[in-house]
């Protein structure tokens, strides 16, 4: 019996991975093949999605991107035949697997088993590694899970960075009995999906980093709050959840040992602004998703004010494999203050889209023209956006910039949820600023006015620029709007929306200046 | 007659659907959801139901349908079309696919094609972004789109 490996993750059903599969069952059917097709998740080489792995004696060998006219073709070519001797002359013969430069360059930590394995396989997640963290967790006192935790260096991966054991201390350290662990699955930023990627394709592992959140904390409720527009990823999350409970990895004793955890499947409802921690907690209590003021902190009085835990679906899935290996493995990795490892999705027009999981410091050149190997139009590459809607756009002449949150910082960016939209020199840039504006006045959650208000104003300003109007004195108009929103934003929406309207101002000056306005003949 | 028995319909469903979450912690977002997906969209004459039911004033609940985008006052159309609007996608022309969809239905976005066949919506990120440009059609995602493939979206809802 060979095994067939299909995807199942989004990406892969959006360019037909499911009428793919559905082929090659029909196929298999008529001739009498002796084949299982086994649906995984992604293994992040998007570009070459529908991928389609085939078990041999030698290990998984990989085609792609496949059609489903291409099934009888591949199958006559001796896809099946245990060795590649013949369908190693197939156009679209990749090699092993993981011989391909862009997969074996990769270091795959908390990404390990994506694409790998069956996700809702309990026994593949064990037979792979699952399950560790949490086993040797059990045995551990909350406190050493927590140093272990901050000892690793791993901070949020959310957007903002900050230490992870810092925050489970905190949380620790209340005496309420009961506190929250809530994944954040918002994912709202664009050019991101490294949250959706594993939640469809390695969902135990998001649930074995709660629960250790859980026995580290001291709580013992956990909510995986889901952004609506990931159907895939909710029912995926949710089947999870069910069998991880009827396992014993969730419930009244997780893993026999004793103690609570539970974990509940919430979804959104179309908000940007709910996968800000604050406005997210509002949505789960079912208010509005408007912004808190901080203090107090989530940790301190968050979802229904008790102590409660808001991760990022990565930070979490980043715990099982550092109390595996040890904190000191995860740590090793990395530069400066940058610990680890960091999911890089590459988006947009580039040549090699997908998820790329590198230990911290590679250049955006680096990223840019060697992994993602340019654009996918063939262009020259004129801008990239890094960190979603609020990251700042950035030129060449800064792709020497370290992939690494002080050095992003110190350029005038972000890293945030580590996305990377490539856009060839076709891109208008006045027209990106105008939409970063017009993003934040459909997003605003209201609370405040440079924010509700300054980006509606942003976006006539821009436009006034774009025909030509008093360009001098619109721009400085611009340039003080942002400034207002700013230092008068309570949360990043409206803080950080001057990330890519200035960084398009300042880099790309040229399409600032309108074409000159032709006055119609009288 | 017909409209005071979808009405006393709605109102059975709704209650059944209240009395089935209620006891979740935060019950207001998936009672919505659950109305919602029952009815389409979230008919007038359940807003003061779900008040009475979790203790909240009409006013609140009202405040919280009109927060979220995914929640309609009105029936969408048969099939809904969600386009990509968000930057990776307009890296891969994304643009241009919008104004092809509002060409071809004779609409904009949040507007329903005058045969009721299709609803247009924006959507900001699909996390398909790999996969640009990327639309949504009734849940079935949908990736690397192009004129054709759009033509074909399009075709397949009879608009
Ligand atoms: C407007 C806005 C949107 C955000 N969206 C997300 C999101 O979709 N997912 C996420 O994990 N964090 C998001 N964040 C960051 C969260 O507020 C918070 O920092 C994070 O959930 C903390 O988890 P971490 O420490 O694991 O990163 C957002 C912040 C802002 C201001
Ligand atoms: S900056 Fe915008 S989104 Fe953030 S709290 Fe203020 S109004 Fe709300
Ligand atoms: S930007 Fe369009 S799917 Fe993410």
């Amino acid at each position: 019996m060979t095994r067939i490996f299909i995807p199942r993750d989004a990406a892969a059903l959006a360019v037909g991975a499911d009428r793919v599969a559905a082929r090659l069952a029909q196929e298999a059917a008529a001739r009498g093949l002796d084949l299982t097709i086994v649906r995984t998740g992604s293994r992040g080489l998007h570009w070459l999605e529908p991928l389609v792995e085939v078990e041999t004696p030698s290990g998984r060998v990989a085609y792609g991107p496949v059609t489903p006219a291409d099934v009888v073709p591949l199958l006559g070519a001796g896809i099946l035949d245990g060795d590649t001797s013949e369908s190693d002359n197939h156009p679209l013969f990749l090699g092993p697997t993981e011989e391909i430069p862009f997969l074996k360059n990769q270091t795959r930590l908390t990404f390990a088993r994506c694409g790998v394995i069956d996700p809702l396989s309990l026994d593949d997640y064990r037979a792979h590694g699952g399950l560790a963290g949490l086993t040797k967790a059990v045995a551990m006192t909350p406190a050493a899970i927590v140093e272990a935790v901050t000892l690793s260096g791993l901070r949020g991966r959310g957007g903002a960075g900050f230490p992870t054991g810092i925050k489970w201390k905190t949380v620790l350290d209340c005496p309420d009995a009961r506190k929250y662990i809530v994944c954040n699955a918002d994912e709202g930023d664009s050019g991101t999906f490294a949250d959706r990627m594993i939640m469809e394709g390695d969902p135990f592992v998001v649930i074995e980093g709660m629960a250790i959140a859980g026995l580290a904390t001291g709580a013992t409720k956990g909510f995986v709050y889901i952004r609506s527009e990931y159907p895939h990823a909710i029912d995926t999350m949710t089947r999870a959840v069910g069998i991880a409970r009827r396992a014993g990895m969730l419930g009244t004793s997780v893993l026999g040992q004793g103690s609570s955890f539970d974990i509940e499947i919430r979804t959104g409802a179309g908000a940007y602004v709910c996968g800000e921690e604050t406005a997210l907690l509002n949505s789960l209590e079912g208010k509005r998703g408007v912004v808190r003021a901080k203090p107090p902190l989530p940790a301190h009085k968050g979802l229904f004010g008790q102590p409660t835990v808001i991760n990022n679906v990565i930070s979490l899935a980043s715990v099982p494999v550092i109390l595996d290996k040890g904190p000191e493995h995860y740590r090793d990795f990395g530069m400066g203050r940058s610990r680890g490892t960091i999911p890089i999705q590459i988006a947009g027009n580039a040549r090699h889209t997908g998820l790329y999981e590198v230990a911290f410091g590679l250049t955006l050149g680096e990223i840019v023209d060697t992994v993602a190997g340019g654009t996918a139009t063939g262009r020259p590459v004129k801008a990239v956006q890094v960190g979603g809607p609020l990251g700042a756009y950035f030129p060449r002449a800064l792709f020497d910039t370290p992939f690494d949150y002080e050095a992003f910082a110190a350029a005038g960016g972000l890293i945030g949820h580590a996305g990377i939209t490539v856009f060839d020199d076709t891109a208008d840039m006045l027209k990106q600023a105008r939409f970063a504006m017009e993003f934040c006045a459909v997003e605003s959650c209201g609370k405040c006015t440079p924010c509700r208000i300054g980006s509606t104003r942003g976006v006539e300003v821009v436009d006034r620029i774009g025909r030509g109007i008093e360009p001098e004195k619109n721009l400085a108009l611009l340039t003080d709007l942002c400034n207002t929103m700013k230092f008068g934003s309570l949360c990043a929406l409206g803080g950080f929306t001057p990330y890519p309207v200035m960084s398009a101002v300042t880099h790309f000056p040229d399409d600032f200046v309108a074409a000159p306005v032709v006055e119609a003949a009288e | 007659m017909d409209r005071h028995l979808v009405s006393s319909d709605i109102a059975t469903s709704v209650a059944e659907i209240i009395s089935d979450l209620k006891h979740l912690e935060g019950p207001l977002l998936p009672i919505l959801h659950a109305v919602q997906d029952t009815f389409g969209h979230i008919p007038n004459e359940a807003v003061p139901m779900i008040a009475l039911g979790l203790n909240l004033s009409r006013a609140e609940v009202h405040g919280v349908v009109t927060f979220y985008h995914d929640y309609r006052s009105h029936p969408a159309g048969r099939h809904v079309l969600k386009l990509c609007r968000a930057e990776a996608c307009q890296a891969m022309g994304g643009d241009r696919l919008g104004d092809r969809a509002k060409r071809r239905l004779g609409i904009d976005f949040h507007q329903t094609s005058a045969d009721g066949s299709v609803t247009l919506e924006p959507v900001f990120c699909l996390g398909l972004c790999s996969t640009a440009p990327a639309a949504m059609l009734d849940g079935a995602v949908h990736g690397r789109l192009d004129a054709h493939g759009l033509d074909t979206l399009l075709a397949e809802v009879g608009a």
